[in-house]
């Protein structure tokens, strides 16, 4: 035991080689397009709308299709159902995202400048609770929203749950959910870090023990 | 060297891994892709061609709404044939300019005609008239003998809002109106909104129509708790001697009624013993209110009873055997069959679940028969020879055809998009045609070439007369087409020119030797003959400050010769079918030389079809 986590806190202070460090690298840079493109992309059909009602959830923003009037004929018939309306305000998420993806891009960036093997585990593990984290919060918010509907509605639907990922068939509507590039760019970070965790951890068990 | 090669292997694994992730949203709908087989085209293609010189196999009278006028449509081609105005001025037919249309406009130039109604014997159309509603609590009627507008019926009092109209009884003793604005009655009585539950007051009207003559006239009134009479279909065979009446904001509720009146989950479709509202407005029965008769049926038990059907219904359709009353719950999923045999079982017995206004309301679980799962927002319901219903889905934005009896949804058939009302051939009478659904939609985005944002109206021709029901045809429908009725051809046996010696009217003249201009003071009468390629008198003079009147004659007897006579700088513009005579009235206001002329193509010489008039 006591062996053990010697070991451990040999490695935790073992300095990171090269490819580690680009991955910490790469992974910053995965951070990027969340910045650019939007994390989210939820897409109806029905009958009235072949071309699609469309929604870009962003880090900091939400824009819906065909110059944002998208979101504004979601409202309106979100309004029937008693659905609270989309807007901006109301996702604190918008407030807190970016910034803290900001933070832990810098992490990444002091992680593979310093360069020991405990800023990786430490960023890595912060990355893990903020990307579960953020994950919820989104599940969350789609269920408050297909939950809290307004009593005195014209239409009394069901409460329900939108699709987190895929198709659903809501009253008239096919609902399509999938995560854009910004959230491919946080999946593909989360796999950089996994990688260079994985490096580090082989390189050092590889590495003649000097000590 | 063999780490780079690991890391380089893991990152193209990722980048793999991340493509594959890369799913999106589909471009289009999952309907959108399926194409229609090229046979199906073909074989929809010579279901609705109709050749060159060939004739349509079915009239479709389609109302135009807002517009004010009727639209007559050829099925199955969906051709425009003809426009019919009826509360609206039409230039194109000189309609609203002459004395005799102005004077029956009554000065209204726009009207919202919405439900038209063939003339029926015994439960089927019998082709003699059309009737039409406005909301402005006026009635018209069409001769079908010559399309023609013969009489506006209105305003009647005390009705506001006529939307639930003007659906006929079955041999068209009655068209009805209902009122789909409950208002303090008599009209010219102020009171607050605050008071709407007690002093505002729905109105249900018979209108009385001559079996020979076709001729209007105000039959009986029922005054009704303040709700919002939506639709309506008499009663026929088992049920003949009703009509139905579907209401919703049975809260009586006002303000923001998209929500207020939504808050019930079943409002109520009213049921009028029509028989017995005519034996009691006989006998003089009621309270004289806006100088007519208005019968309460709270003093006149049996008279009406209200039907709860969920939730803000709007159409209420009777089955060609009128055993079933079919009632649509529009903010619903289902459609009601309510079963008419039950309805008056439960009238018989008193079982009642309450009363509104000292109207009996029936218990809904003893009076209907089943819950149709049609789709999402049904509206109306026409139906087949074989037992089938059609009802429209606004918000599915399809048509779903379902069996009465069992119940059982057997298809559906999607619309582009948002339908209102559907109309069958001979849908909703007692002996239904099947053959041809004519889906008549709201909207039409895309579906045409673009013609800016004023967007027709769409309507689509689906084929009826197998199992599946196929989309046949795209058409556009003058805006805007709420009901229509669908009537073989051969039940109509119009007129093409109006007979000479039908002719009574006291100024026409039949030769142009008797064209002519009389004085009798300060008023002037045109005798004006028109004929291929003159109109007689070529000039004549008046003195400013004269009332001028020109009776316009067209003595041809020959099919299509129309003229026109078109008088510049005035706001006179008439056109005379042959064999008819038209006046027109005005005063001569101002000095000068106005030249007139036959504005409807006729001849090789109609250029020279003109003449002067001469103010002095």
């Amino acid at each position: 035991m006591r062996e053990t986590l010697a070991s451990v806190n040999r490695f935790l202070d073992a300095p990171l080689e090269v490819a580690p460090r680009l991955l910490l690298v790469a992974a910053l840079l995965c951070l990027v397009p969340t910045y650019l493109t939007p994390l989210y992309n939820m897409t109806m059909f029905a009958a009235q709308y072949q071309d699609g009602l469309r929604l870009d959830i962003y880090s900091y923003k939400l824009v819906g299709g065909h110059d944002n009037q998208d979101v504004k004929e979601i409202n309106v018939l979100n309004h029937y159902i008693g659905m609270k309306d989309l807007v901006t305000e109301d996702f604190d998420e918008f407030k807190w995202l970016p910034f803290v993806i900001g933070i832990l891009g810098l992490l990444f960036l002091r992680a593979a400048v310093l360069g020991k093997a405990s800023h990786l585990v430490d960023v890595t593990v912060l990355y893990l609770y903020f990307g579960l984290f953020a994950l919820w919060s989104f599940g969350y918010k789609m269920y408050q929203y297909g939950h809290n509907l307004d009593s005195t509605a014209a239409v009394r639907v069901d409460p329900f749950m939108p699709p987190m990922f895929g198709y659903k068939k809501l009253a008239n509507f096919e609902v399509y959910s999938y995560p854009q590039l910004g959230s491919y760019g946080l999946a593909l970070a989360a796999l950089m870090l996994a990688a260079a965790l994985f490096f580090a951890w082989r390189q050092w068990r590889r590495a003649p023990a000097t000590t | 060297m063999k780490t780079r090669g690991t890391l380089l292997a893991a990152i193209a694994g990722i980048l793999a891994l991340g493509v594959l992730a890369s799913r999106c949203a589909p471009s289009g709908p999952r309907g959108a892709r399926r194409g229609a087989a090229v046979s199906d085209l073909a074989a929809a293609a010579m279901k609705v061609y109709v050749a060159p010189g060939d004739l349509d196999e079915y009239y479709m009278f389609a109302s135009g709404g807002h517009s004010g006028q009727m639209y007559v449509y050829g099925l199955p081609s969906g051709r425009h044939i003809s426009t019919i105005p009826v509360f609206t001025p039409y230039p194109a037919t000189g309609y609203g300019f002459d004395d005799e249309s102005k004077a029956m406009l009554g000065g209204l130039s726009w009207g919202d005609a919405h439900h038209p109604a063939l003339s029926e014997t015994s439960g089927d159309y019998d082709g003699r008239w059309l009737f039409i509603n406005d909301m402005n609590a006026r009635v018209a009627r069409i001769d079908l003998r010559d399309f023609k507008t013969k009489q506006i019926l209105g305003p009647i009092p005390n009705v506001s809002g006529n939307h639930a109209s003007s659906f006929v009884t079955p041999n068209t003793e009655y068209a009805v109106m209902g009122s789909r604005f409950s208002i303090p009655i008599p009209k010219g009585t102020p009171a607050g909104v605050d008071k709407y539950a007690t002093e505002y007051k729905g109105v249900v009207t018979g209108v009385r129509i001559d079996p020979k003559s076709g001729e209007m006239a105000l039959g009986w009134q029922i005054v009704m708790p303040p709700f919002d009479y939506d639709l309506g279909d008499a009663g026929k065979a088992a049920s003949d001697g009703w009509v139905f009446f579907s209401s919703y904001n049975t809260e009586r509720a006002t303000g923001k009624l998209e929500v207020t009146a939504s808050q019930r989950d079943r409002d109520y479709i009213a049921a009028v013993d029509w028989r017995m509202a005519e034996q009691l407005a006989a006998k003089g029965e009621g309270q004289t209110i806006g100088g007519v008769k208005v019968i309460d049926p709270a003093k006149n038990p049996g008279l009406v009873y209200f039907m709860p059907c969920g939730k803000s219904p709007h159409g209420v359709d009777v089955s060609p055997d009128g055993k079933y009353i079919i009632g649509s719950g529009k903010l619903q999923g289902v459609t009601t069959a309510f079963n008419w045999e039950k309805v008056q079982t439960a009238m018989r017995n008193k079982d009642f679940a309450g009363d509104e206004d000292g109207i009996p309301v029936l218990k809904y679980e003893s009076i209907k028969d089943a819950e149709v799962p049609v789709g999402l927002g049904p509206l109306h319901t026409q139906f087949g020879p074989d037992g089938h219903a059609y009802t429209s889905l606004f918000v599915d934005s399809a048509i779903a055809k379902w069996k009465l009896g069992t119940w059982e949804v057997v298809d559906k058939v999607p619309m582009s998009y948002s339908i209102g009302h559907l109309a069958a051939a001979h849908g909703d009478t007692v002996k239904p045609h099947g053959r041809w659904l004519v889906g008549l939609n709201k909207l039409s985005h895309g579906r045409h070439l673009s013609v800016g944002p004023s967007q027709p109206e769409s309507s689509q021709l689906v084929d009826v007369s197998e199992e599946k029901m196929k989309l046949l045809l795209d058409f556009f429908t003058e805006p805007e087409p709420h009901y229509a009725q669908i009537i073989k051809a051969d039940l109509l046996k119009p007129i093409e020119v109006y007979p000479k010696e039908e002719n009574k009217h006291p100024h026409a003249v039949w030769d142009v030797k008797d064209a002519g201009v009389t004085r009798s003071g300060t008023k002037v009468l045109v005798k004006m003959v028109a004929v291929r390629s003159t109109l007689t008198p070529t000039d004549f003079e008046v003195r400013e400050g004269d009332e001028v009147t020109i009776a316009l004659t067209n003595i041809e007897q020959t099919t299509d010769e129309l003229h026109g006579l078109g008088v510049l700088d005035h706001d006179i513009n008439i056109v005379v079918d042959p064999g008819e005579t038209k006046t027109v009235t005005f005063k001569a206001k101002k000095r000068g030389v106005y030249p007139y002329y036959c504005t409807n193509f006729c001849s090789a010489l109609h250029q020279e079809m003109q003449g002067y008039l001469i103010v002095r």
